[in-house]
């Protein structure tokens, strides 16, 4: 108890304003429509949700799929102390996307309209249907955590059950639903990029190409390892237990090889195309794809490619930054800033476009710390639990 | 057969009568507008504007011009739109009309990103809101009329007709009148072929018209989603291979171990 009462202030606490700040134009949007709480247009249908809370989340929720691959597909049971925060933050970035579409879309009561009106053809389709399959499959995967966790517990009605029988039962079926989870992810990353095969004609052809879905799915596995790193080296600080170096450092080690493969592939496909001289004369929108590709692709590349700097944990941390940097800045320039608008439009996100977003983000951390406190998401934390 | 509409740009004078005409049968309201200096009104195509005639006053062969053009859905032969839906809201019918069906639609305006033309808008002042578009008078259509911005023009600049007609049609007006338009029909080819057809004094590009290659705008995205069924039985037989082979690895490794064990054991 004394435990949580120092650990709840001042972070917490602006933690919740946000989250209650972002309740705001979500009730204007139910008076007044789309229109009053953002500044999408006829010429610019999707902003800031669809790429920050729908690319961005979708892509930074990769750790998941990748560690469950690598500890229980793989073996490498190194990495099984990471395996579990990440699946956890994958969740909750699915959750994320699936209730910034509530407020994105027109009739988000009608949402499960997707369910039983099927168009096999819509690349929408098959995101959507990915969306629900995995945020399943990944519910099943972190359940295991709170069984564990009731189990324990001495409370009246919760210690009557059994906790271990669900528990035996996920435990049974880990490894299909792991499976499960890497052939979902595997489509549902490159879906994002099908969609945008749609838009031959708006999209910049610095970005477009018919391989885009590849580019999505690389871009993603690379960003996986980046994201835990992230996150460990932060929950480190919030909850004082240390990750060991030589698991940072493995992960890291994987990055620069498929960073390297992608951007081999996105330059090969330029040369193929014969537009590898619009990174050149293609000024200023080429200046986006020089700082995805430099700060992004290259540096990291470099950087995480030397033994020393792998050893060093602010050179992993700060590596793995630049990555996901690299990332979000690939997702924004697709959908948003590389994608022509209707003539006669213009675009800046509404200050409450970005409220409900940064609300959800503040949600999926309070739902992190929350976590961390009552299960055991670190087995670091087992150790001083008991 | 499909139905088509010709638009002949040197027959229409600009009244917007069309525009009346197609805000009348679809019950839209009047919108809210200021003078922009033009004889354009409404500003732009909105939830509310299906049709809308642009102006352009242009110098082309050294000839002063000022050539109208109707802006309203093409209703492709192969739709973005409808491609995109993600419940099938938007469909092409046989008739020729892309239509929508707001018992579906989910409000998710992907379908305005995937138009080559950008026609589908939204209701953003309305907290239930849908997309909104030209319908081709596809009600009208069923029950044998021609639609209503076709009926009201009063110089013929507007023809209904089947679309295989109106092409030959076009094509003969080119033919004998080679010196009055650009050689182009615009909307034959493009995007795959469009329901509605164009014929233009100037060259498009001049006039507003996108230039869009004969491809259609779904050809790539068809292709991606063809290969979703290989690649997710491929991608888990792999992980299942791959779980299967370092499992069996592990479990050698161990008999090897045990096997020593017990060797020392023995000794």
């Amino acid at each position: 108890m004394r435990q949580l009462r120092q650990s709840l202030p001042i972070g917490t606490f602006i933690l919740g304003c946000l989250v209650i700040l972002g309740l705001i134009p979500m009730v204007l949007r139910y008076i007044n429509g789309l229109g009053a709480i953002s500044n999408l247009s006829d010429g610019r249908p999707w902003g800031f949700w669809i790429s920050f809370d729908l690319y961005c989340g979708v892509a930074l929720a990769a750790g998941g799929f990748t560690l469950a691959g690598i500890v229980y597909i793989f073996g490498r049971e190194k990495y099984h102390s990471v395996a579990r925060p990440a699946i956890l933050t994958a969740f909750l970035g699915y959750l994320l996307v699936i209730f910034a579409l509530l407020v994105d879309l027109g009739q988000p009561w009608y949402i499960w309209h997707a369910i039983i009106y099927w168009n096999v053809h819509s690349p929408l389709f098959e995101v959507a249907i990915c969306v629900m399959t995995y945020t399943a499959v990944l519910a099943l995967e972190f359940s295991p955590a709170v069984f564990e966790r009731l189990s324990e517990l001495n409370v009246p009605v919760i210690r009557r059950f059994n906790w271990r029988i669900p528990l035996r039962v996920i435990r049974a079926i880990q490894i299909p639903l792991v499976i499960a989870g890497i052939a979902l992810s595997t489509l549902h990353q490159s879906s994002l990029g099908t969609m945008l095969l749609m838009m031959p004609q708006s999209l910049h052809p610095l970005w477009y190409t018919p391989v885009l879905p590849l580019l999505f799915l690389l871009s993603a596995i690379s960003v996986g390892p980046a994201m835990v790193i992230f996150e460990s080296t932060l929950s480190n600080r919030a909850f004082g237990h240390e990750l060991a170096i030589d698991v940072l450092s493995g992960l890291a080690r994987a990055i620069p090889y498929i960073l390297g493969l992608y951007l081999l592939l996105k330059l090969v496909d330029l040369l193929v195309a014969g537009e590898l001289g619009l990174i050149f004369t293609a000024y200023p929108i080429n200046l986006l794809w020089w700082a995805e590709i430099i700060i992004g692709v290259v540096t990291p590349i470099i950087l995480l490619s030397r033994p020393a700097i792998r050893q060093n944990r602010r050179g992993v941390f700060w590596g793995s930054v630049l990555v996901i940097f690299g990332l979000v800045l690939n997702r924004f320039n697709v959908s948003m800033l590389a994608l022509g608008m209707r003539p006669g439009f213009t675009y800046f996100p509404h200050w409450m476009e970005v409220a409900i977003s940064v609300a959800l983000v503040a949600d999926a951390l309070l739902v992190i710390w929350l976590s961390y406190r009552f299960l055991h998401i670190a087995e670091h934390e087992e150790a001083v639990a008991e | 057969m499909s139905k088509g509409t010709l638009y002949d740009a040197t027959k229409c004078i600009g009244c917007r009568a069309c525009q009346v005409a197609c805000k009348q049968w679809n019950e839209l309201p009047a919108e809210k507008t200021t003078n922009s200096g033009t004889c354009e009104n409404p500003p732009r195509m909105t939830a509310y504007t299906f049709t809308k005639i642009n102006f352009t006053e242009l110098e082309y062969n050294g000839k002063f011009q000022w050539v109208f053009n109707k802006q309203q859905c093409m209703h492709c032969q192969e739709p973005g739109c409808a491609e995109a839906c993600i419940v099938g809201a938007l469909e092409k019918t046989e008739a020729g009309p892309v239509t929508y069906d707001d018992g579906k639609c989910i409000g998710c305006r992907y379908c305005m990103v995937a138009c080559p033309f950008g026609i589908p808008n939204f209701e953003w002042d309305k907290p239930l809101p849908w997309i909104r578009k030209c319908t081709f008078c596809a009600d009208r259509q069923g029950a044998g009329l021609r639609p209503a911005c076709v009926t009201t023009c009063p110089t013929g600049a507007l023809k209904f007709g089947e679309r295989d007609e109106l092409i030959a049609e076009a094509q003969g007006r080119i033919a004998e009148h080679p010196d009055k338009y650009v050689n182009h029909i615009y909307g034959a080819q493009e995007v795959g072929g469009t329901s509605w057809l164009y014929l233009s004094p100037v060259p498009f590009e001049e006039i507003g018209f996108t230039t869009l290659p004969s491809v259609p705008v779904t050809i790539n995205a068809e292709r991606a989603m063809a290969a979703v069924p290989p690649v997710l039985v491929g991608v888990a037989a792999a992980m299942a291979g791959i779980y299967w082979l370092v499992q069996r690895q592990q479990k050698i490794g161990q008999k090897a171990g045990e096997e020593e064990k017990q060797k020392e054991k023995v000794k």
